[in-house]
């Protein structure tokens, strides 16, 4: 009985903290621009394939890491500068469109120059897995874990401790008053899809030896992030990483309880229980509504 | 002259003179084929329209009450007997009692969290279409019977095309009546700002309820003729990306101007058929033309030309 729940909470906590790290990817544009990114699950699958890519053409796995991370640096900087910032002042709807469409764009080159099949990463330090009450946990799993851990601690310090941080917070804050303070809001929009992009890859890359990695992967991953984000409360970092790791616990669970079936299924029923009950999501600021 | 011109009455006499004269440029059922799709998508995007572009309410989960309509058709005439005339009807009744019962606390949402609550409806749809697959055949799909009356089976593109075409002539003159009713200055007026509408005494959740409803239905009864024209269904019809399609048809053709939707959906059906050629990269180009278009032409294509035809007649 404790075997199993263990074993469901280990799946589980694996599974959210990547959602997690794709929801503060969210939430960290989202408060640069309020800009929904629906490209952002094509982070994790640039930082995933092109690991595999990088590695297979002959690069040490560390090398190929950074390479890939660089890649999807590259292509958060490129939609930003390239889509975003043209598009202005444009109203909700257009930017969804937008967003999807570079997502697109993105799928299809991965698909195009790196194919359409499955790949394997190799697990960081080795398949043995680790017996804990009759449990097991792979030890990839604390890789990504840990992972979460750290880049959220790095975030955490980077928004309390540095110019570009407070910078960021101040344009989420008040736009128009950081601008008048002298903050260039297109700089914290840029440094914000290059956060996301680089947190987005490294979730990618980590997870990748568990669940495997193809040009496609990207779809189903930045939806769950989306709700993990809208989950925990537009905009809150905190809520981002409560929703995700609540998601991927509550996935886990079902699947395991109730039937793996209806997997899929357990993040857009939540999310509208959610929305029905506490509009504001679970952590998110009681707003009203100014006319 | 001019506000004949403008005012729509004349959109829909030129609408149905192309659409009456456009077989005579159709060289094979082929070209049929996406002369239907066309107008298939642009019934959808006409009542999708009325709920984005009039009332301001984003909704991408629409493909889904297009799916469920496909496959409760589909499911009573091919798995129980149903006539068709009776499992057409049965669709539209089972999307609008869904799509009413969710609408309230949908609608009570806006913008980003508006957007997330009915991406996850259209998904929940496809997701139960996809498992319960004793009942819909799963991801595989179902093979649908044709549409049969009085022992006539109504087969051929010919037929088809004119049915649809007929469909979407009374669409657009029932989205036009629906815009000029006091049902439609409310709808504008929610749109420009719910508050103040609701200070001015407009029921604004009625509206919105009605508005989803009637949007709802509009894709239930294209998706449950869709299933019988093709005869094959997948739960791909309802999913993400159809929804997708459908909120950009409005936005590239203009929000809130209901020919607009037409040509928004006339140019995304047809863009796939000309990318074929660039084969393994089309998805990359249909991203780019779609980022490419919203950017330089945020208003969409009708508003745009129709600035410049009022200009041209002043």
């Amino acid at each position: 009985m404790l075997s199993d729940f263990l074993q469901f909470l280990f799946s589980g906590l694996t599974t959210g903290a990547t959602f997690a790290l794709v929801a503060l990817g969210f939430t960290i544009i989202y408060n640069a621009s309020h800009v929904i990114n629906f490209a952002q699950g094509e982070f994790l699958m640039i930082g995933g394939m092109g690991t595999v890519m990088f590695a297979a053409a002959g690069m040490p796995l560390l090398l190929a890491i950074a390479a890939a991370v660089a890649l999807a640096v590259i292509a958060g900087m490129a939609i930003e500068k390239f889509a975003i910032e043209r598009a202005g002042q444009a109203d909700t709807i257009p930017l969804i469109i937008i967003t999807i469409g570079a997502s697109l764009f993105l799928r299809g080159l991965a698909q195009y120059f790196w194919g359409k099949s499955y790949h394997a990463v190799p697990a960081f330090s080795g398949d043995e897995p680790i017996n804990i009450l009759g449990a097991t946990l792979l030890p990839q799993s604390l890789w990504v874990l840990g992972s979460m851990l750290i880049l959220v601690c790095l975030l955490a310090w980077f928004f309390e401790r540095t110019l570009s941080g407070k910078a960021m917070l101040a344009v989420a804050a008040n736009k128009d008053a950081a601008q008048m303070v002298g903050i260039s809001p297109r700089f914290v929009l840029l440094l914000a899809f290059a956060l996301s992009a680089a947190l987005g890859a490294i979730a990618g890359v980590m997870a990748a030896p568990i669940t495997l990695t193809s040009y496609d992967i990207g779809i189903m991953l930045g939806l769950k992030g989306f709700v993990a984000a809208v989950l925990g409360g537009l905009g809150s970092a905190f809520g981002a990483v409560a929703g995700g790791l609540l998601l991927g616990l509550m996935e886990a669970m079902t699947a395991g309880y109730v039937s793996s079936d209806y997997k899929d299924a357990v993040p857009f029923v939540l999310v509208l229980l959610v929305l029905f009950f506490m509009p504001g999501g679970l952590f998110g600021a009681k707003s009203t509504a100014r006319v | 002259m001019r506000n004949w011109i403008l005012s729509g009455r004349a959109g829909l006499l030129l609408l149905a003179v192309v659409l009456a004269l456009a077989p005579l440029g159709f060289g094979n059922p082929y070209h049929y084929d996406i002369a239907i799709h066309v107008l298939i998508n642009a019934i959808v995007a006409v009542g999708l329209n009325l709920l984005v572009g009039y009332a301001g309410q984003v909704s991408l989960g629409h493909a889904g009450f297009f799916g469920l309509g496909a496959y409760v058709t589909g499911i009573l005439s091919a798995h129980y007997g149903w006539h068709t005339l009776l499992s057409i009807p049965m669709a539209l009744v089972v999307v609008a009692v869904l799509a009413f019962a969710v609408a309230r606390p949908i609608l009570r949402l806006s913008g980003h969290y508006l957007a997330m609550a009915t991406l996850g409806l259209g998904i929940l749809i496809t997701i139960v279409l996809r498992t319960e697959g004793w009942l819909t055949g799963g991801p595989d799909g179902m093979i649908v019977p044709p549409i049969e009356i009085l022992g006539w089976q109504l087969f051929g593109e010919a037929y088809w095309y004119a049915l649809m075409a007929a469909l979407l002539v009374l669409a657009v003159w029932l989205a036009l009546n629906l815009i000029d009713s006091p049902v439609g200055r409310a709808l504008r007026a929610v749109h420009g700002s719910d508050v103040a509408a609701q200070v001015a005494g407009v029921n604004t959740t009625r509206y919105k309820v009605l508005i989803f409803v009637v949007s709802a239905v509009f894709a239930a009864l294209t998706g449950a003729l869709t299933a019988h024209y093709s005869g094959f269904i997948t739960p791909d019809l309802g999913g993400f990306m159809r929804s997708i399609e459908f909120v950009t048809m409005v936005v590239l053709g203009g929000m809130a101007s209901t020919f607009g939707a037409i040509v928004g959906a006339l140019v995304l059906t047809l863009l796939p058929q000309l990318l074929t050629g660039f084969d393994e990269l089309e998805m990359v180009v249909f991203g780019a033309v779609l980022m490419a278009v919203i950017i330089f032409m945020p208003r969409g294509l009708v508003p745009s030309l129709r600035t410049l035809i009022g200009r041209f007649l002043r």
